[in-house]
């Protein structure tokens, strides 16, 4: 790892200043971050903590479930209001990685990395969820915009993640049992908004929302509804662990047990 | 260069390190703590698992810097002054959970972890369930769940008694 300049801010507005540097990078969870510079993917002159902003806690107010951008998985996972509010985002949650992982990873950090196999980003597009920055509110359908892209500028840290808690969901997630992350993950939900389903880990440009399959249970919620509905393989991920054929079949699999557990 | 004062082992220290500096090498380099292990060096294996603030993170995962101000214990720090064994440790020996030992002082730190943050007890398959972080290239595991399944027990009689006191 190349060396770089620490900083751990105590308010907002310092590590905003602080990310306006040159090369400087927000450090959250570090269960990403850390990996990428062991490497020297990333080359920062100084890194940022976001750990001194009080940006952790959950609040669920009516449908919303509203979560600190600094908030661990495992805390989620765990929350008894996420349990009850919104259940499949608490099981999404407790899915991620492993206990180590969890007890460090965050929300925030998750959804600004936009890994093309993370979870976060499935359940942000499928209920709705508004990402909260320093600078703005951005609906989840305009923040993730391809492979580790999102809408985010250079000194923007998310603050909290507003979640529409659906009145029917599941996760239902295909795990490469190495690595963890998923070969396919699809998120089913029945809310106030309509349908929507979410599939990440199978995706070229990473998460998207499943249109067909959307049509299909806005008619009846059922899996039968998938049966016949085919995912072209054109902008499927194929690597060595699967071919982009291989992934859009498993995507109708995993789509129907979603469905099947909601 | 920038300093980093935490508790490890129930001892304060302040080290100096550099911005990159691990908080496993500031363990094992720094301070001499070689009982955790780096096994990978790229987040998956658990050798190196300790708890910080009582939650298992894997130290090659971690600054040293973002452990400011925390309280570390490595494996270490398990043991009584006496020599006498913690319940985990002495039930690992007991049941044979170790071969090589590479992966011992990060299975065990993990176990404790799940131990406590489960005090209705865990069942065999959710002990399983969360060694999802911890990979053995020897025993195939069998044991070490056998052991963790012991230990709880111990660990809970010992935590009961310790109330009742
Ligand atoms: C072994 C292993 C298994 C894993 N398995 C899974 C899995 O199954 N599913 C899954 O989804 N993930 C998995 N992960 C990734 C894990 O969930 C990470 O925690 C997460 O992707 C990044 O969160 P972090 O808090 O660690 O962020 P960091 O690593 O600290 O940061 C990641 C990126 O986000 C930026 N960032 C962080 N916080 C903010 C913020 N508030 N505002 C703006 N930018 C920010 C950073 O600058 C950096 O670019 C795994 C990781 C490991 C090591
Ligand atoms: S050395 Fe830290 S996870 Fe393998
Ligand atoms: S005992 Fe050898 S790696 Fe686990």
């Amino acid at each position: 790892m190349y060396d770089f300049a620490y900083t751990k801010p105590a308010s907002l507005a310092d590590a905003v200043h602080a990310l306006g540097g040159a090369d400087a990078k927000a450090l959250a969870g570090g269960q990403t971050l850390i990996p990428v510079l062991k490497l020297r993917l990333n080359r920062p002159a100084i890194v940022v903590d976001l750990a001194g902003l009080g940006l952790s806690g959950i609040k669920v107010t009516g449908g919303t479930v509203t979560i600190g951008a600094t908030t661990t998985h495992a805390t989620v996972a765990a929350s008894l209001d996420v349990q009850r509010a919104f259940p499949a985002l608490a099981c999404l949650a407790a899915g991620i990685g492993d206990i180590q992982v969890r007890n460090r990873g965050t929300l925030g950090g998750s959804l600004a990395n936009n890994d093309p196999a993370a979870d976060y980003p499935a359940v942000a597009l499928a209920s709705d969820a508004t990402i909260r920055t320093n600078k703005r509110a951005i609906a989840a359908g305009d923040f993730f915009q391809g492979l580790f892209t999102t809408a985010l500028e250079p000194d923007e840290i998310i603050t909290e993640v507003a979640f529409q808690a659906p009145q029917r969901a599941a996760y239902t997630k295909f795990r490469n049992p190495a690595s963890r992350y998923a070969m396919v993950g699809v998120f089913v939900a029945k809310g106030g908004q309509g349908v929507r389903v979410a599939v990440t880990g199978a995706g070229q440009n990473g998460v998207f929302r499943h249109t067909a399959f959307e049509q299909a249970l806005e008619r009846a919620w059922a899996p039968e509804s998938l049966d016949g509905i085919s995912t072209p393989a054109d902008d499927l991920n194929s690597d060595i662990h699967g071919s982009a054929e291989y992934r859009g079949h498993l995507i109708g699999v995993i789509a129907k047990r979603a469905v099947a557990a909601s | 260069m920038p300093q980093v004062s935490l508790t490890v082992n129930g001892k304060r220290e302040t080290v100096e390190v550099e911005g990159r500096t691990l908080l496993v090498e500031l363990l094992r380099e720094k301070l001499g703590l070689t009982g955790t292990h780096v096994g990978c060096d790229t987040s998956q294996c658990g050798a190196c698992v300790v708890l910080v603030d009582g939650q298992s993170a894997k130290s090659c995962t971690m600054l040293a810097l973002q452990a400011d101000g925390a309280s570390i214990t490595t494996v270490e720090g398990l043991a009584a002054a006496d020599g006498t064994l913690h319940p985990m440790q002495a039930m690992f020996r007991e049941h044979h959970a170790l071969q090589c030992g590479f992966c011992t002082p990060g299975m065990v730190m993990s176990a404790i972890d799940l131990v406590q943050s489960h005090p209705e007890g865990l069942t065999e398959a959710q002990i399983r369930h969360g060694l999802e972080g911890n990979l053995c290239r020897c025993t195939g595991y069998h044991n070490i769940v056998k052991a963790i399944a012991a230990a709880q027990k111990l660990m809970h009689h010992q935590q009961q008694a310790q109330a009742a006191e």
